[in-house]
């Protein structure tokens, strides 16, 4: 701590060099915030998979309906607790841009299959005894401004009405929360039978079904039996875990990890050369000083550790300004994005994951420069001067 | 006679220029007293410079043995060297060789940095060095805004701030006009009568050596032991 003057001095020696510095550091964990902040979002349905729950879809793709009529086989299945089902409804609200995800679903049982969703009684009763009633999300409720008794109409774009209409409208009977702050509630849910009834095509099928495991049963023996049943059918299925099927989801969009992963090691090895080159700069320029610094009985280790210190501090100074920024425009731009891209959040881990990296790249930032520091000569470097 | 402070026995240094070896010392000896100030004079190239790096603890000879109060320098690691460097000689040079990004008060209390000194106490011992050599005033000025003569007193206060027993000064009014430099002799002077610091001070200036308690000759890696007049 007591060369903590002499580091910060010599840090900002030359004040514009090491502001560019700054700024460039600032700007490559600003990119690194936003894009783990839209990361999580792609990953947070895996995260909050429960490993209980199962989800049964077509073999072939999720896109393709499985019929109705599988649900009994399903529940009769041993080691299945209870079944539900939901399906891809795909419309907007007003404007195409408004685009989240709506599910015709099972009001009877749909909640009881996801206990993280918190909706008072009375509003889920009043879902219930609602043919076209619908609830969402508080994310929703708060994008649009929505309370209950409200008029939702939605704009279809897959499931036109049997009357050729393209506009459902719905009712809110509900606004539902979920304590898990990794969680989405950006959804809106209504009831299959009002789908069913309306619709022009698709009758007699749902998207996915989704069913709890009894305690004791093993989930893969259950998603195999699951499986048998319905091989060599027009409808195979593949039950996997809630997990593995919010993973295959997300996969649609491509590999985001790795896309992520790219351009952030792309931003940091142009960092570390533009960090490295300041460090290298910096102690080149003072090789006389780091002599005299010797001179009066630093040592080698002290003197390593003095231009690793300044190297850590810049790539500190910048990161943490990034990381600041990026999390107030992260903040802002889950609340924009909420609707359309759910879960927007930078999460400690991130957070802690950037300050590793800032002291990583400080590291290799100033090695060469703090090494050549250490071995520097004394008698070399003062007759040089 | 006085307590002898540091000895030279047989000392020689060579250095390797490519192929070539060149002896810059041979088979040098030499008894510092305490209390000494001690001019060196001799040509460039003589080896003066030399002779004080290897007093200093900076440079370690080919053969033979350095010695400075208990210390044999020549048998000390480079981490030994630097901690011995720290508590028992203070460096003056001829270019201040001050640090530019701190002012005045904060160069003169580095070398105490390596010590287990407060910072209060740190700060106390600076201001008293930079007392003596009479800047007190110009502490928080930066080594651009003091003249020559007072970056050289500065750079005098931190070669004494931690009160090293010798003090090793390579020409240390060659960047300075003569009233200066006569200032900074006067200063030296002081500093050896009456704070009983030993002084050996490489020189050009034969008017330099004059403040001196006796000068030694140095030329072809050999000190003759001529005392001047």
């Amino acid at each position: 701590m007591k060369y903590f003057r002499l580091v910060w001095k010599n840090v900002w020696r030359k004040k514009i060099r090491t502001s560019l510095t700054i700024l460039s550091v600032l700007v490559a964990f600003l990119l690194f915030a936003l894009l783990s902040a839209l990361g999580y979002a792609f990953k947070a349905g895996v995260d909050v998979a429960d490993a209980e729950r199962l989800v049964v879809i077509d073999k072939i793709s999720l896109i393709n309906p499985i019929p109705m009529s599988y649900q009994n086989r399903i529940a009769s299945t041993p080691g299945v607790q209870s079944v539900t089902h939901a399906s891809w409804f795909g419309g907007f609200y007003q404007e195409p841009r408004n685009q989240f995800g709506q599910f015709p679903v099972n009001p009877e049982n749909y909640f009881d299959m996801y206990p993280e969703f918190n909706i008072p009684p009375e509003q889920l009763e009043a879902f219930k005894n609602n043919r076209t009633g619908a609830v969402v999300g508080q994310e929703l409720a708060t994008t649009y401004g929505w309370k209950v008794g409200d008029r939702i109409p939605i704009q279809a774009t897959i499931w036109t009405k049997a009357d050729g209409g393209r506009t459902w409208d719905f009712v809110l009977e509900g606004i539902f929360s979920t304590d898990d702050p990794r969680g989405s509630s950006a959804l809106m849910l209504f009831h299959y039978d009002y789908f069913e009834e309306a619709r022009a095509f698709g009758k007699g099928t749902v998207g996915w079904y989704v069913l709890r495991v009894a305690n004791g049963a093993d989930p893969v023996q259950v998603a195999n039996a699951i499986d048998l049943q319905f091989a060599n059918s027009p409808n195979e299925t593949e039950t996997s875990t809630e997990a593995a099927f919010a993973q295959s989801f997300t996969s649609q969009f491509g590999n985001i990890a790795l896309i992520v992963t790219m351009i952030l090691a792309a931003v940091f090895f142009t960092l570390l050369l533009v960090s490295g080159n300041t460090m290298s700069q910096s102690v080149r320029e003072r090789i006389s000083e780091l002599a005299v610094l010797k001179t009066l009985g630093f040592t080698d280790r002290t003197v390593l550790g003095i231009v690793l210190s300044e190297s850590i501090l810049i790539m500190m100074m910048g990161g943490l300004l990034g990381l600041g920024l990026g999390w107030l425009v992260v903040q802002g731009l889950s609340k924009q994005m909420a609707a359309f891209l759910p879960g927007v959040f930078l999460s400690p881990g991130a957070m802690g994951g950037a300050v590793a990296i800032m002291i990583g790249a400080g590291i290799l930032a100033g090695i060469f420069p703090a090494v050549k520091a250490m071995r520097l000569s004394i008698i070399d470097a003062l007759s040089r001067a | 006679m006085s307590e002898i402070l540091a000895r030279l026995e047989g000392v020689s240094r060579t250095y390797k220029k490519g192929k070539e070896s060149v002896a810059v010392l041979n088979e040098l000896d030499l008894e510092i007293p305490q209390g000494d100030f001690l001019a060196i004079m001799g040509p460039s190239g003589s080896g003066k410079t030399t002779l004080l790096n290897l007093l200093g603890g900076l440079d370690k000879p080919t053969s033979g043995k350095v010695i400075v109060g208990d210390d044999e320098l020549s048998s000390m690691s480079n981490s030994q060297l630097s901690s011995w460097r720290s508590s028992h000689v203070g460096f003056i040079f001829q270019f201040y060789n001050l640090l530019p990004v701190l002012n005045a008060h904060r160069n003169v209390e580095l070398p105490l940095l390596l010590t287990d000194f407060s910072s209060k106490e740190r700060a106390e011992r600076a201001s008293i060095a930079l007392d003596i050599v009479g800047l007190a005033e110009r502490a928080k000025h930066y080594p651009r805004e003091l003249s020559g003569g007072q970056e050289q007193r500065v750079a005098i206060a931190r070669a004494i701030v931690s009160d090293p027993s010798l003090l090793l000064c390579d020409e240390p009014t060659g960047d300075l006009d003569r009233d200066t430099a006569d200032e900074i002799l006067r200063l030296l002077q002081v500093l050896n009568r009456d704070h009983g610091k030993t002084i050996i001070m490489v020189t050009h200036d034969a008017q330099a050596a004059e403040y001196a308690k006796r000068t030694l000759h140095c030329d072809k890696g050999t000190l003759e032991a001529k005392e001047a007049a």
